[in-house]
């Protein structure tokens, strides 16, 4: 009785999510558009200026289009993320959140599943984006896009509740933008999503580093690995580290009484 | 006698950081109750009702719906609960049927039980033709027939309204008002209306008035207006809330 309440409440939740993605088309097209401007207009440029040597999982010598791939992934998972909490922090404003906060489950589960919902629509925008790319000749092996499936769920929890966890911290809209230059921004460029650890050495000893022990950078590096039918553990750890505790802080920061919900407040 | 107590606040105070919202809040609501719950602005009103839905924590004094500490027994509680709040929670590109879905969903309803209910609540409020429209071709007034439809889809024994008719026009007010009082009625639901607009009291209604956080009166609207040696409910309140708003 009590598992098929959580299951219904899960489905509701999770075909919510899926149904207004599907229906807003402008969201659905821009989340598209980003990557795609990353891989024929920025990487087509950069492929000239940026030698690559051969590096794990790869092979060959790869084109930078192919290198950025997995990156782009990535970035699709990040924007969406924060774009989740982003819908977090209007839903909160507009009160649904207040909706799904009072329903008889424990607040952990709500938020899990509010968070699966997140990650079921990016990895539908990274599996229509690698179709694309497919077109565009990056060619990845087939099973590769079976490998990189349970990838994308960890690593699109793990931005989920990073995102969610800053929806717990921001009370208003406007405060959100702000979060998105600190946040988006420095994940992005700090990691290996548009250049290998190596080339970042070369520049940077600390920009290095602080790619190192970027999660985003670990789940780059996992999606990376799966698309080519290897398995990264210490990736695969990382992230799953990472999604624990960012997933635990977005709880706490949901908890009534020990949250930023009391002390953000008012009447 | 104690299952007949829908709602029981005892002792209830809280603060944000020095600023002391609710200081020792007690009452309680029975089944087939309506209490309007009247306060200025700033009165504790949202901060009471985030507590009894436990959106804050409640740290000194017990919350009881339906005989369920909110606390310890949260769930249990909150399934006894419908709530509508001030501004709308519907999701306006869904539709009416699909926000109500939503709600049964979340409620843990079947898909059976949940068409069944969805139709017996818009059919009472003469919104079950228009179930298939989107949210946002409603009126405001249907808008929020269709939070109450929702707030009552799982039966519950507690109806939370925290100003539900701002911004509604005379004849969308007055049919709430009327719908919930027949609510509490017939359905013997015990009804918390937080409001500030006078007329929505009915003259056997509970009436509770909080000010600064205190409650300065709680009793029938007749019990009150003796009190206070007032005639009307309107005397009565500012009577009893001038200080704080002066």
């Amino acid at each position: 009785m009590n598992i098929i309440h959580y299951w219904r409440a899960m489905s509701g939740i999770i075909g919510r999510e899926l149904w207004r993605f599907v229906t807003q088309r402008e969201r659905f097209i821009s989340a598209l558009v980003r990557p795609l401007v990353w891989l024929f207009v920025f990487a087509a440029g950069f492929r000239a200026a940026l030698g690559l040597a051969i590096i794990p999982p790869y092979e060959t010598y790869i084109l930078y289009e192919v290198y950025i791939t997995p990156g782009l992934c990535g970035m699709i998972q990040l924007f969406n993320g924060m774009q989740s909490s982003l819908s977090m922090v209007y839903d909160r404003e507009m009160g649904s959140m207040r909706i799904l906060m009072v329903c008889p489950l424990p607040r952990w589960f709500l938020l899990f599943s509010k968070l699966l919902a997140g990650t079921g629509v990016s990895i539908l925008q990274v599996y229509v984006f690698l179709a694309i790319a497919r077109v565009y000749d990056i060619q990845i092996p087939w099973q590769g896009y079976l490998w990189v499936l349970p990838t994308l769920i960890l690593s699109g929890l793990m931005l989920g509740a990073l995102g969610l966890l800053l929806s717990s911290f921001i009370k208003q809209l406007e405060n959100f933008a702000g979060v998105m230059n600190f946040v988006i921004f420095p994940l992005f460029f700090m990691s290996t999503a548009l250049y290998p650890l190596w080339k970042l050495k070369e520049s940077s000893v600390l920009l290095y580093q602080l790619a190192q022990y970027n999660p985003f950078s670990q789940a780059v590096e996992m999606i990376r690995f799966a698309l080519y039918g290897q398995f990264n553990q210490f990736a695969f750890i990382y992230t799953l580290i990472a999604f624990i505790v960012f997933m635990t802080a977005a709880v706490i920061g949901y908890n009534p009484s020990k949250g930023m919900m009391v002390r953000k407040g008012g009447n | 006698m104690s299952a007949a107590i829908a709602l029981s606040v005892k002792d209830v105070s809280f603060s944000y950081g020095n600023k002391k919202a609710l200081d020792q809040v007690s009452f309680s609501i029975l089944a087939g109750e309506c209490t309007l719950l009247l306060g200025p602005n700033g009165a504790g009103k949202s901060t009471l009702f985030s507590l009894i839905t436990r959106l804050y924590d409640t740290p000194e004094g017990a919350i009881q719906l339906s005989g369920y500490d909110i606390k310890k027994q949260t769930r249990l509680a909150l399934a006894d609960l419908g709530i509508v709040f001030q501004q709308t929670t519907l999701d306006m590109d869904l539709s009416v049927q699909q926000n109500l879905n939503y709600h049964a969903a979340l409620h843990g309803m079947s898909s059976q039980l949940a068409k069944q209910r969805i139709q017996e609540e818009l059919e009472r409020l003469n919104l079950y033709e228009r179930r298939h429209e989107k949210v946002r071709q409603l009126n405001g007034g249907h808008k929020r027939r269709v939070e109450i439809a929702r707030a009552l889809l799982h039966k519950p024994k507690l109806l939370l309204l925290d100003e539900p008719t701002v911004g509604l026009d005379v004849p969308s007010r007055q049919a709430i008002v009327s719908y919930v009082h027949q609510l509490a009625k017939e359905q013997k639901l015990a009804v918390l209306w937080a409001s500030h607009l006078m007329d929505e009291i009915a003259s056997d209604d509970h009436l509770l008035i909080l000010a600064k956080g205190k409650i300065k009166a709680n009793g029938t609207v007749e019990q009150v207006l003796q009190s206070t040696n007032s005639t009307k409910v309107e005397d009565a309140f500012n009577h009893l809330t001038q200080d704080e708003r002066a």
